[in-house]
């Protein structure tokens, strides 16, 4: 699907950030000199465990905070500390729980609604059909404009959280474990949804997780994490069949598999420790 | 399969609401034998949860639930038994492990207090010291390295790791009958998931505890479980044992769970259709035979 040959510019480009947190007694190093670029159209994977420094990424990509060392670039231009409106509305965030994620006190559409709101897209008198649209994007009868969160399903609402993260019309996607609070039927629909709306809309994902099963899926490539530190950089493929770290290799051993294919595999990928 | 360690038989739960009668489970039949490890499946919602509540006689104690159908355990009818005597087999001849270890420990007290507590329901008269001695001892068996600091910690002190291997040596201390393990580990990350449900595993097979471990993880079943039960909307839909139940899924529910799994050998994310009613049409328990 991407071209590997010409190297256009990035869509998105971090140089060298870290981050540092200062408690009262000590600092915590929570992202350590990460350097990564994803392309136009490509959807790159950050794994890790808990700790490893994915959110703090995520949250510096978004401009939730900007990092304490290093640069970040969006199409080719540096990113300021303080984003303007247009460059907050082209990352946009998907995060793990919608039921936290949404306001519980505001109905879907009106959810919608203030996102077109904010960032003042299409003419006020046509918002309303343009919230329609967007819940038949994900898959959502218009009706639901008027519920609450709270009288949908998990499934539902995280499509209607990825329908506010699309009504900003962004260029970039971070998804932040969208679908590990689901039931594995409903996970599996949102992700055949994630990976359907990307190929129709030419969007770019930065996909959060520690499911690698999930990873071997949906990415295109592969950034290990281990204590903020970018361990390892690949293409799926090779991370899956040829893991460079340690770490990798344990996370691929420690999956939860079903199938003797698979058995297969991570048999493989345990044992090619010499061969590094 | 003489002489099981549990058995349900057609088990019924209501919950009488403002809006009558709220039926969630539809008559669960199920039995483990002793020493089996014996996996309830299914997705949230299904009644995983609340079956493993009743064998506790944990909703018998809520006046809204309605419950019917035979519990034995260890050869005794449950239902027959009193509040008291319902209440003297936990923690003794049967125990619990929750999903999150953090916090079903008590933040307030040191792990050493909550050990005392548990080793003093099978021995009234043991003292401080020796509840120390049987602590220190139990958590070497869960491969804690430093237990002397670990029971002077308090649970938000260790990590989720750290706190799961306590909850299992708690729950094993009095070397139960049956362990009941609902999600255990799910809170955790991956990698320490699969440490410590392998050291769980040796564990109850070292001391031929029979376990009840419910799940909606399939893989994790599958490396767990002797025998297997899915259980859909308070039905179960099929069981046997975990390798042909995997190898050869007959109800339509069983196959698209495991079709809906992401393979790590890849192929794409699995089409799994929006009308779930699809599930409903052969509502009857498969048995998986074991192949000869």
């Amino acid at each position: 699907m991407i071209e590997k040959t010409a190297e256009p510019v990035p869509v998105l480009e971090a140089r060298n950030i870290s981050k540092t947190f200062k408690a009262a007694t000590h600092e915590v190093r929570a992202l350590d000199g990460v350097s990564l670029s994803v392309a136009r159209g490509e959807c790159l994977a950050i794994v890790g465990e808990s700790g490893s420094g994915k959110t703090t990424l995520a949250n510096m990509l978004l401009g939730i905070y900007p990092p304490s060392a290093g640069e970040m670039f969006l199409d080719g231009q540096m990113l300021p500390t303080r984003r303007s409106l247009p460059l907050r509305r082209a990352i946009q965030l998907v995060q793990q729980n919608p039921l936290s994620s949404l306001n519980p006190r505001r109905t879907i559409g009106a959810s919608l609604r203030l996102a077109l709101d904010v960032h003042d897209i299409g003419a006020r008198q046509e918002r309303k059909t343009r919230v329609a649209a967007l819940l038949d994007e994900v898959g959502l009868p218009a009706e639901f404009a008027s519920r609450y969160p709270s009288a949908l399903s998990g499934g539902q609402r995280q499509r209607v959280a990825i329908a506010r993260a699309l009504a900003c019309e962004p260029e970039i996607l971070v998804l932040d474990e969208p679908t590990s609070a689901l039931d594995v039927l409903v996970q599996a629909r949102v992700l055949r949804l994630l990976d359907e709306l990307r190929h129709r809309k030419a969007l770019t994902y930065v996909f959060i997780t520690h499911d690698l099963a999930v990873v071997r899926n949906i990415a295109d490539r592969v950034a290990v994490f281990e204590r903020g530190i970018m361990v390892e950089m690949a293409d799926t493929e090779t991370i899956f069949t040829n893991p460079g770290n340690a770490y990798t290799r344990s996370l691929i051993g420690a999956i939860p598999i079903i199938t003797d294919e698979e058995e297969a595999l991570r048999k493989t990928v345990l044992e090619n420790k010499s061969a590094h | 399969m003489s002489d099981p360690i549990l058995s349900l038989l057609d088990l019924k739960l209501g919950f009488k609401t403002y809006e009558g009668l709220v039926e969630v489970l539809h008559g669960i039949s199920l039995r483990i034998g002793r020493g089996e490890k014996v996996a309830l499946v299914g997705e949230s919602g299904s009644g995983k949860s609340v079956t493993a509540r009743i064998i506790l006689g944990l909703l018998q104690e809520l006046k809204s639930a309605r419950i019917s159908g035979a519990i034995h355990f260890d050869g005794a009818d449950l239902e027959k038994l009193s509040r008291r005597e319902r209440q003297a087999l936990r923690g003794t001849r049967m125990s619990m492990i929750f999903q999150d270890p953090t916090s079903s420990l008590n933040p307030v007290f040191p792990i050493h207090v909550q050990f005392h507590e548990v080793l003093r329901r099978m021995d009234r008269n043991l003292t401080q010291r020796q509840g120390m001695q049987r602590a220190i001892s139990l958590l070497t068996d869960v491969s804690i390295p430093e237990p002397e600091r670990v029971l002077q910690a308090y649970a938000f002190q260790l990590s989720g790791g750290m706190n799961q291997r306590v909850m299992i040596a708690m729950a094993l201390a009095n070397e139960p009958s049956l362990l009941i393990a609902d999600e255990p580990g799910t809170a955790l990350d991956v990698t320490v998931q699969a440490q410590t449900l392998h050291l769980m595993r040796d564990l109850v097979v070292r001391k031929g505890t029979s376990v009840l471990f419910i799940s909606h993880n399939l893989g994790v079943v599958r490396e767990f479980a002797d025998r297997v039960y899915v259980i859909y909307k308070g039905r179960i839909v099929e069981h046997g044992p975990t390798d042909a139940l995997f190898g050869q899924p007959r109800h339509p529910y069983t196959k698209a769970l495991m079709a809906a799994v992401p393979r790590i050998t890849g192929g794409g994310i699995p089409d799994i259709p929006e009308n779930s009613e699809a599930f409903l049409d052969p509502m009857i328990d498969h048995e998986v035979e074991v192949p000869a």
